[in-house]
């Protein structure tokens, strides 16, 4: 008996019941499922476009550190190239001094070389002439000695005499 | 026949089967404690008499006939003057009263209504912010019914339409569920356990897959293509069946499962009164195993009542997605 009424359906149970689901699908589809579904579908797709926006500016600003890094890298190869353009112009000047300094050196050399030759030629001319002149003295002095008495003129002009006289004939 | 009522025979013998029965089954009052219970109303249709609207305190538990009519096994029948029952009238009442069921689908109902459309109003107030309170709780459950269920089982092009319907169902049966596990008043009324309410359930599914179902669905079990004639005369009637067999099932499986699970926490509550029965002290030894195992059934029940809820929603969503289910979808799968 108790079994049976287990498992018979109530009528009155149904009745309530499909009334119930009824009154509880509509209101609850006007007043709550429809609101609660609209709003869960706009969050998540405000939340999908934050997501994309967040992704695109992520994107931004990898291509602008990309655009960074390639400016960068220009400056950085600009900069070498000037570094190194210098450093030639500068080895170049210094070369080329160093050729001017050395030639002109050797021109100075050289100068100096004439110069001297110029004084030791001058130096030695004079000194031949003062020689001449010592000499000359010295002979004169000689020659004074030599002649100082008339006897000794006497003979000496006999002898030029003679030779001249000699020459002549 | 026997009261359920422990007050109405001194010293009656302890009957478990009983015991349980009457707290499974439907009554027209509410039995509070030992006396005590709230009558409830009663409300007759009578194709001959027409309505008549009393309260169930007028039968005095069965015991006295009113207006003609008395309380019989728990049923309304008519009597005649004599005080016999006369089974020709009785064939006559449509009974709606309020009882303890209908008071409890009635409460389950009061409570949807009551929170739903406030957690609606907290998503407009909340516009685009993170759930708060009970917004927040119940949020993951219509999700994982919108996301796992609707369009697993139904597809991402069509879940949106039976979305209000499928929550209804889910709810409407994990509140009954709940309800149900709660030991007193206003719980204690295990409305998924009763067939009736079951029953109810199933037949929404079965017009639902009906008015929803497409010429393919429809062909399918009338012709199945591609099938010879005289396989048809035997699949037809089974496709027929299976059609009304599904939503069956359905209502087989949480009415069983919610019953079972009450009857099997009562029997263990049971025993401590028979076993108190032969001796107080081996009652009370009893007592502390019945009591394990009762709060094991009751995890268990809660555990069930979210699985049942899940399991009927599910299913329902399935049959409704194979028959709103497009032409060309099925004939790949079918290869």
């Amino acid at each position: 008996m108790l079994l049976a009424s287990l498992v018979e359906p109530a009528f009155g149970l149904i009745f309530w019941m499909t009334l119930s689901f009824g009154i509880a699908f509509f209101l609850l589809t006007k007043f709550a499922w429809k609101p609660i579904m609209g709003a869960l579908r706009d969050r998540e797709k405000s939340i999908e476009d934050a997501i994309g926006e967040a992704k695109k500016a992520r994107e931004e600003v990898a291509a602008m550190k990309a655009g960074n890094e390639e400016l960068l890298r220009e400056a950085r190869a600009e900069r070498d190239q000037m570094m190194k353009e210098a450093r030639e112009i500068r080895d170049r000047e210094v070369a080329q001094a160093k050729d001017r300094a050395k030639a002109e050196a050797d021109a100075l050399l050289a100068r100096a070389r004439e110069d001297i030759r110029n004084e030791k030629n001058a130096a030695i001319t004079d000194m031949k002439n003062q020689l001449g002149e010592l000499s000359i003295q010295v002979a004169e002095r000689i020659l004074r000695e030599k002649l100082g008495d008339k006897h000794a003129q006497e003979a000496l002009l006999q002898k030029v005499l003679k030779e001249s006289d000699l020459r002549l004939s | 026949m026997q009261d359920g009522h422990p007050g109405s025979e001194e010293k009656a013998e302890f009957n478990a089967g009983e015991l349980i029965m009457g707290h499974i089954a439907d009554e027209h009052g509410w039995h509070i404690a030992g006396e005590f219970s709230i009558p409830l109303p009663i409300i007759l249709y009578d194709t001959q008499r027409g309505l008549s609207v009393f309260s169930s305190a007028r039968f005095e538990h069965g015991h006295a006939a009113y207006n003609g009519y008395m309380l019989h096994d728990g049923k309304v029948v008519a009597v005649d003057a004599n005080g016999a029952i006369d089974e020709a009238a009785s064939k006559h009442i449509w009974d709606i009263s309020i009882t303890k069921n209908v008071f409890s689908i009635l409460l389950v109902t009061v409570l949807m209504l009551l929170i739903f459309p406030a957690v609606a109003k907290r998503y407009k107030q909340r516009e685009g912010q993170a759930p708060k309170g009970l917004q927040s709780l119940l949020e993951p459950v219509i999700l994982f019914v919108r996301d796992d269920v609707a369009k697993g089982a139904i597809g991402e092009k069509k879940y949106e339409r039976f979305m209000p319907y499928l929550l209804t169902t889910f709810f409407i049966i994990l509140f009954m569920n709940l309800l149900g596990l709660i030991p007193f008043f206003p719980g204690g009324a295990t409305l998924t356990g009763n067939i009736a309410i079951t029953f109810t359930l199933a037949v929404i599914v079965l017009f639902i897959v009906a008015f929803n179902g497409n010429g393919h669905y429809w062909r399918h079990i009338f012709a199945m293509p591609g099938v010879p004639a005289w396989v048809l005369l035997i699949l037809t009637p089974v496709e027929i069946l299976g059609m009304f067999l599904k939503p069956f099932v359905l209502m087989i499986r949480l009415f069983a499962n919610l019953a079972a699970g009450h009857i099997i926490g009562l029997s263990f509550f049971s025993l401590i009164f028979v076993f108190g029965a032969t001796s107080a002290a081996v009652g009370y030894g009893v007592s502390v195993v019945s009591l394990m195992f009762t709060v094991f059934m009751f995890f268990l029940e809660l555990l069930v009542a979210f699985i049942q809820a899940y399991v009927f929603t599910f299913l329902a969503a399935l049959y409704i997605g194979a028959a709103v289910e497009e032409s060309h979808e099925h004939q790949e799968s079918l290869v």
